[in-house]
């Protein structure tokens, strides 16, 4: 088995395992995101149409406004939420979501993590080590 | 994090478990950026429109506010941003019982937990200005990049959660526009036009918040001429917020922190320039339909001299398509004892209070009115709306009236 290891110098929540879902691109689940049918909506972005729930989302950064605070809470109620949080950079709104939601989510990376993890790849994400594995 | 006396008392529950959880909150964001410790705020600013929060964050408001009064209430001044409603409008906005239920129930509970429910966000324009060098905890993103950048005030963006835990709590973790050394430019851009037009304006910011492209980086723009007015900056700050996700921009010469361009930019910053074309092609972009199904004006809600501007397009014409000016609770009844209320409303306009038009279930709005080609001419707002399944078009406040009339939105 191979394996590959990138750590993060931001990490936050609980050791999770699951399929990537990989784009250089934005997120805000206000702009993004159908939250109801669980799918990025925003005609424009690279993961249109594309189905997000218990997929761990491998993103560039943070776009938008404020509401993903509240947004990830609620996605996580109703269960049509992302495993995890995987971005090169994130902004605070990001980070006080996933705290609130429990979102596991690791950010700052030393490569361009949008390019270094496949998509669909099977991975492991561990905040307490502040590491991604790709097992592949 | 270190924390001083009082917070390990908060911590500890001493002071109740409301401002022990919401301590707890800021801890778990403040450890991940970083934050050294706490830094005392003196206002809070709170997003929390009912389509975010959803049924999950309404029970877990209540959860707060069933605790025992003594210990739960805000310990600084704090405000809300829009709700997700103006109730005396909602069939207009074809909102159901339940969404109006749900808003009911937030409200009630956040006045429990001693909010003001001022319902706006341009309470840089009409509640109290945070002063240079005041650390705040504003939400809403058009907010904190006027506070930080005109202002010269210091706030993150701080989300729902985070701002009532400043409220609660009388503190930020310290990372962040907190610091100075994280308010200095990383990037020059040179701006060969100056908008006149608010939709100009929202369009150069959205340019140069796409350019600027993530939260951290913090612009330093030169070229601009003249005096922006407060409604400019307020476009151009929201749009850069909404198409960069930036909290933070110095303009050489006018802005607090940037008397001089040396005193926010070191040598040797990347540096960019911005034209006309530039601006002029963003709002192409958004020109997808010439017909036109409602005309907004919101995001951010309007001011009392936008309000009278629009009351003087108005006279006169009769409009074939709805047309929505949304603005705050505090300048709604100066509008209305101004006339300018009556002025848009006599052509077939209405003027909403409290909410504003993304944050009251778009999606829904548009399902159950059929609208679906919206002009405005708010940057911002067309950066939003795509996403709500609207094809949203940008264009100057009076070619939106002219469309208002003819139903046809004029290419330019």
């Amino acid at each position: 088995m191979n394996t590959k290891i990138f750590r993060a110098r931001h990490a936050m929540g609980r050791t999770v395992r699951g399929p990537t879902l990989v784009a250089k691109d934005g997120f805000s689940a206000r702009y993004d995101l159908d939250r109801i049918k669980g799918i990025f909506c925003r005609p424009s972005h690279k993961l249109a149409g594309q189905s997000y729930v218990g997929k761990i989302l491998v993103l560039d950064t943070a776009k938008g406004g404020v509401a993903t605070a509240w947004m990830l809470h609620e996605m996580k109620s109703r269960g049509i939420v992302p495993l995890a949080l995987v971005f090169n950079s994130v902004n605070p709104i990001l980070a006080q979501g996933a705290a609130l939601g429990d979102v596991s989510m690791l950010a700052g990376f030393d490569e361009d993590i949008t390019a270094a993890v496949p998509n669909g790849a099977e991975v492991e994400v561990n905040p307490e080590m502040g590491v991604l594995t790709v097992v592949d | 994090m270190k924390l001083d006396d009082e917070e390990k008392d908060i911590l500890a529950g001493k002071a109740g478990f409301v401002p022990q959880q919401a301590l707890q909150h800021q801890i778990k964001v403040g450890e991940f950026f970083g934050a050294e410790n706490m830094v005392p705020v003196t206002q809070a600013h709170l997003m929390a429109d009912t389509e975010s929060l959803g049924e999950a964050g309404v029970r877990w408001l209540e959860g707060l506010a069933a605790t025992v009064d003594g210990q739960r209430r805000v310990r600084i001044p704090t405000i809300t941003d829009p709700r997700g409603t103006d109730f005396a409008n909602a069939d207009l906005l074809g909102q159901t019982s339940a969404m109006l239920d749900l808003e009911k129930r937030a409200i009630s509970a956040f006045e429990k937990l001693g909010v003001a429910m001022t319902n706006t966000c341009i309470n840089y324009q009409t509640i109290q200005a945070p002063t240079r060098n005041e650390h705040v905890a504003f939400g809403d993103t058009g907010v904190v990049i006027y506070s930080n950048s005109i202002c010269g005030a210091r706030s993150n963006f701080e989300g729902g959660p985070s701002a009532l835990a400043a409220g609660l709590t009388g503190r930020t973790p310290r990372y962040g526009f907190h610091l100075p050394e994280m308010r200095r430019a990383t990037m020059r851009v040179h701006v060969e036009f100056t908008p006149t037009s608010l939709n100009g304006w929202g369009a150069l910011g959205g340019v140069i918040g796409r350019i600027a492209g993530n939260y951290w980086a913090v612009p330093v723009i030169e070229g601009i001429e003249g005096a922006p007015k407060s409604d400019q900056l307020k476009h151009f700050g929201a749009s850069m917020a909404s198409f960069g996700s930036i909290a933070l921009f110095h303009l050489a010469g006018l802005t607090p922190e940037a008397g001089k361009l040396t005193d926010v930019a070191a040598h040797g910053l990347p540096s960019l320039r911005v034209t006309r074309a530039d601006v002029d092609e963003l709002q192409r972009s958004y020109h997808t339909d010439d017909q036109v199904d409602v005309v907004v004006f919101s995001a951010p809600q309007l001011s009392l001299f936008e309000l009278g501007d629009l009351a003087g397009l108005c006279d006169g014409r009769r409009f074939a398509v709805p047309l929505l000016a949304v603005t705050s609770p505090q300048v709604k009844p100066d509008a209305d004892r101004m006339g300018y209320t009556a002025r848009i409303e006599a052509a077939g306009g209405k003027v909403l209070s409290g909410m504003c038009f993304y944050q009251s279930y778009a999606r829904e709005i548009s399902e159950a009115r059929g609208w679906k080609r919206l002009a405005t001419n708010s940057a911002k707002l067309v950066n939003i709306l795509g996403g709500y399944g609207y094809r949203p078009m940008l264009a100057s406040m009076e070619s939106c009236v002219d469309a208002a009339v003819s139903g046809k939105l004029a290419r330019t």
